[in-house]
């Protein structure tokens, strides 16, 4: 019987850590999409020097705002792996 | 802990905790914990408190002193940025902008003397955002009209009032998580890099890989990652606050 527990634990524990890693792929859309963005930045500073305040702003405002949906991936991942809310379920 | 442990995934390894109680107290039936989080954030307003005391100490018109070029140099910053972002009528937001930005910056740079990151606690953040959210319907509510706010959210046409809701609801929750997620995302990988390094060293024998690499990595996610998370922050805020008005179009 408590053999039985412990295989389940350890399913539940190892299905976690593939969720997590799993849950991490959401940082690929925020790296392309930010890195886009800082491209068209830069090629629009080299077009207008003149205007790299304002351009550096607004790119850093809409690089945090594309980032979120890496944050909300990696807030998943880090509730599997240290605050696990599967483990008490069994 | 051996080399061996680590790969084989020690049992009393690796954890990331939350803040600590340090006391608590029942008020009506409801339990306040003092965490370290409020504690660290008291010592952060005493410490500001006492810098800003300082720095306007002695005030002159004439022969200023290099403390109070500062202080001015500081002031005159905050105004500007607030007024290139939000427009002139904003002016009176500044010491909002500049409080917030100063207590972020210092919230996540406290972990560099080895206290836990205010920021770190994901209630600092939510507690700011949600700020900031009063002061968005504020803004909305005095400028339309009570009538007029409640009219926005059936804006285009009916149908899309859930959609209206949840965007405005999801506003503080994805500032707050955002600054929350950047700051314990380089907690975590700073710990969990320490904690590889003292492995392998304590596999080889000789404690030399942890003495420079977490300082390089604590420096980059600390420094700079809660600069620019403070930046963005008050960014946002200003977007926000100066979008819920809409007049915000004629001043840009």
């Amino acid at each position: 019987m408590e053999n039985t527990e412990m295989i389940a634990r350890a399913i539940v524990l190892g299905a976690s850590a593939i969720g997590a890693g799993t849950a991490m792929i959401a940082g690929v859309g925020p790296g392309i999409g930010e890195g886009y963005a800082v491209g068209k930045a830069c090629e629009s500073i080299g077009r207008q020097p003149e205007s790299s305040g304002a351009v550096t702003r607004t790119m850093f405002i809409g690089c945090a705002v594309a980032e979120s949906t890496g944050i909300y991936g990696l807030f998943v991942a880090l509730m599997l792996l240290f605050l696990n809310p599967f483990i008490n379920k069994l | 802990m051996n080399i061996s442990d680590f790969l084989k995934g020690s049992p009393d390894g690796f954890d990331v905790q939350g803040p600590k109680v340090i006391c608590s107290f029942d008020v009506f039936g409801v339990t306040i914990n003092l965490t370290e989080t409020v504690a660290i954030s008291w010592l952060i307003i005493l410490a500001v408190t006492l810098l800003l005391l300082w720095l306007t100490s002695g005030m002159k018109t004439k022969n200023i002193s290099k403390r109070q070029v500062a202080a001015e140099w500081i002031v005159q910053t905050l105004y500007d940025l607030v007024e290139s972002s939000m427009g002139k009528h904003w002016r009176k937001f500044a010491p909002y902008i500049g409080a917030l930005f100063t207590f972020s910056i210092l919230g996540s740079l406290v972990s560099m003397i080895g206290l836990r990151s205010v920021t770190a606690d994901f209630n600092a953040p939510l507690a700011w955002a949600l700020v900031t959210f009063v002061f968005i319907h504020g803004t909305n509510i005095r400028t339309h009209g009570f009538l007029g706010y409640l009219k926005g959210y059936v804006e285009p046409v009916f149908v899309m009032m859930p959609i209206n809701v949840i965007s405005e609801v999801s506003t503080p929750v994805s500032m707050s998580l955002r600054h929350f997620g950047n700051i314990v995302s380089g907690m975590v990988i700073t710990s969990m890099v320490y904690f590889a390094l003292s492995a392998v060293t304590k596999g080889i024998g000789i404690a030399f890989l942890t003495i420079g690499i977490p300082a390089v990595l604590s420096l980059y996610f600390d420094l700079f990652g809660g600069f620019m998370q403070a930046f963005v922050f008050i960014m946002l805020t200003m977007a926000y606050i100066s979008n819920a008005d809409g007049r915000a179009e004629t001043a840009a």
